[in-house]
């Protein structure tokens, strides 16, 4: 996560000042950061940049809440984690709407099962893992529900705490635990076959 | 020192291992040296590190050059709106229309007039269940398919805010408690200021729904909405950081009255409901 400095802490001053220019660079200095993130949990790049953009949007209207004590760089980040997951619901909702509207699991951003895909999957050894891999790793993280992929993302790739995570999304300890666990067991049944020492083929 | 008779690691332990923050906690020194000494449990946890490194090989795109430009752009006419009506002062003296403009508030009055708009298409199609004549815009045949998709449209939002209240309620059932902790222990323990912002914001949009639904006749839905209210109302209201005891308290609450089960079964009958009427809308072209 991006710490604040200095300059930050001036520019939102200014910036609730009416200084739009000062906003400007708030997002120049901040929004490719955001994009990761936001790729890493929407997984494609349209969406990435959208969730950018109400991110941004939210934190300008939200900025008389923000506390200059505070992380920019922190706060923007879990408006950009919520912006991620809202968005996530949304595409779920509507690709449920369009393929699948008599199913609907417990978790309600339960995704198909990993039997499902499993199912699906081509010998490890018809794969070029190179390029198959990753097309493989996408997919498994496509099969992760939003709260799953949100917890994933923020322990594995941006190193956060447990508490950190579970104040974003709304979990206590124990339930976001277990989204960690959950995520990390569905990504290692559907990718363990392409990543086992005798599933690489000789090329 | 490891213990040569220790059970082999689950893989839970072996995710907290992989993402421990010290490594120099008892717990993560344990599995570490079991690792060392246990051909199984090390086969297991490379396994686990392999597929976790071909995560972190797929790559993310860099943005074009453009990207900050292009943001900026689309972001832009759509900042300047609250900088004319809601101008700020320097000063940092409080400016009242800044007050009246603030971000909550004018969530609270959308929120509001969303209700009341959901009311009253409610109102017309929930209990009756008779299509108004006052639609002379629409063609007869549209008629009903305009109100099947409105009344949808009302379910969907009654079953997503029973969806929320649900993650709620969950989220306070199943709660840690620390060890240790009984009805006498005054220790606090988890932040829960965030489920408490969530009953907050869930508790204006359940008592319109619950009107609604007291107006239009569904007994079933102002009946369970009642029942959470207070619910919703006590959690809201509770200290940030819970005692064991207040937490106990609150779980026996929702207990008490079978409120998660309540909620679960009208969640699910609001959502057939909802996909009872899907079929025709998108039949009618909706």
């Amino acid at each position: 996560m991006n710490r604040m400095d200095g300059g930050d802490a001036a520019r939102v001053t200014q910036a609730l000042g009416g200084d739009q220019d000062a906003f400007r660079a708030l997002v120049e200095r901040h929004s490719r950061s955001l994009f990761r993130l936001a790729y890493r949990m929407t997984g494609n790049e349209q969406d990435a940049e959208e969730v950018v953009q109400e991110a941004m949007l939210r934190a300008y209207r939200r900025l008389d809440k923000f506390e200059s004590r505070s992380n920019f760089g922190t706060w923007l980040y879990r408006i950009a984690v919520n912006c991620s997951l809202d968005l996530m619901r949304k595409r779920r909702s509507e690709m449920e709407q369009r393929e699948r509207p008599s199913t609907r699991d417990e978790d309600e951003d339960a995704p198909a099962t990993i039997e499902r895909v499993a199912s699906e999957m081509p010998a490890p050894d018809r794969l070029a893992l190179s390029v198959e891999l990753r097309e493989q790793v996408q997919q498994a993280m496509s099969t992760l529900s939003a709260v799953e992929r949100t917890a994933f993302v923020m322990r594995h790739f941006d190193g956060c705490s447990i508490e950190e995570i579970g104040k974003v999304i709304g979990l206590n300890t124990g339930s976001t635990k277990n989204s960690v666990f959950r995520a990390v067991q569905k990504l290692r049944k559907h990718l363990e076959p392409y990543t086992a020492p005798q599933a690489r083929p000789a090329r | 020192m490891s213990d040569p008779k220790m059970k082999h690691v689950s893989e839970e332990q072996l995710i907290e291992y992989r993402y421990a923050e010290s490594p120099d906690l008892p717990a993560s020194k344990a599995i570490g040296e079991h690792l060392r000494e246990c051909g199984a449990c090390r086969t297991n946890y490379e396994s686990l590190v392999r597929v976790l490194e071909a995560v972190d090989a797929v790559p993310v795109p860099e943005p074009d050059a453009g990207f900050e430009t292009r943001l900026w752009n689309q972001l832009e006419p759509k900042l300047s709106a609250p900088e004319i009506t809601a101008p700020r002062t320097r000063s940092g003296a409080r400016f009242s229309w800044s007050e009246l403009f603030a971000p909550r508030r004018l969530a609270a009055v959308a929120s509001v007039a969303a209700m009341i708009v959901a009311a009253f298409v409610a109102g017309r199609h929930w209990s009756s269940g008779v299509v108004p004549v006052v639609n002379v815009a629409i063609a007869p045949p549209l008629a009903p398919v305009v109100a099947q998709a409105k009344e949808r449209v009302l379910l969907f939002a009654v079953s997503d805010h029973l969806d929320r209240a649900q993650m709620v309620l969950l989220d306070i059932s199943n709660a840690d408690v620390p060890k240790g902790g009984n009805s006498q222990s005054s220790g606090a323990i988890a932040d829960f200021s965030r489920e408490q912002e969530r009953a907050e914001s869930l508790l204006t949009a359940n008592r319109l729904y619950r009107q609604t639904a007291m107006h239009t006749g569904d007994s079933g839905v102002a009946s369970v909405l009642d029942e959470l209210e207070p619910v919703l109302l006590e959690i809201a209201h509770s200290p940030s950081n819970l005692t064991p005891a207040e937490l106990e308290r609150l779980r026996k609450h929702i207990e008490a009255r079978g409120l998660l089960l309540k909620v679960r079964v009208l969640d699910s009958s609001v959502r057939q409901r909802e996909k009872a009427i899907a079929p025709s809308v998108v039949a009618g072209g909706l």
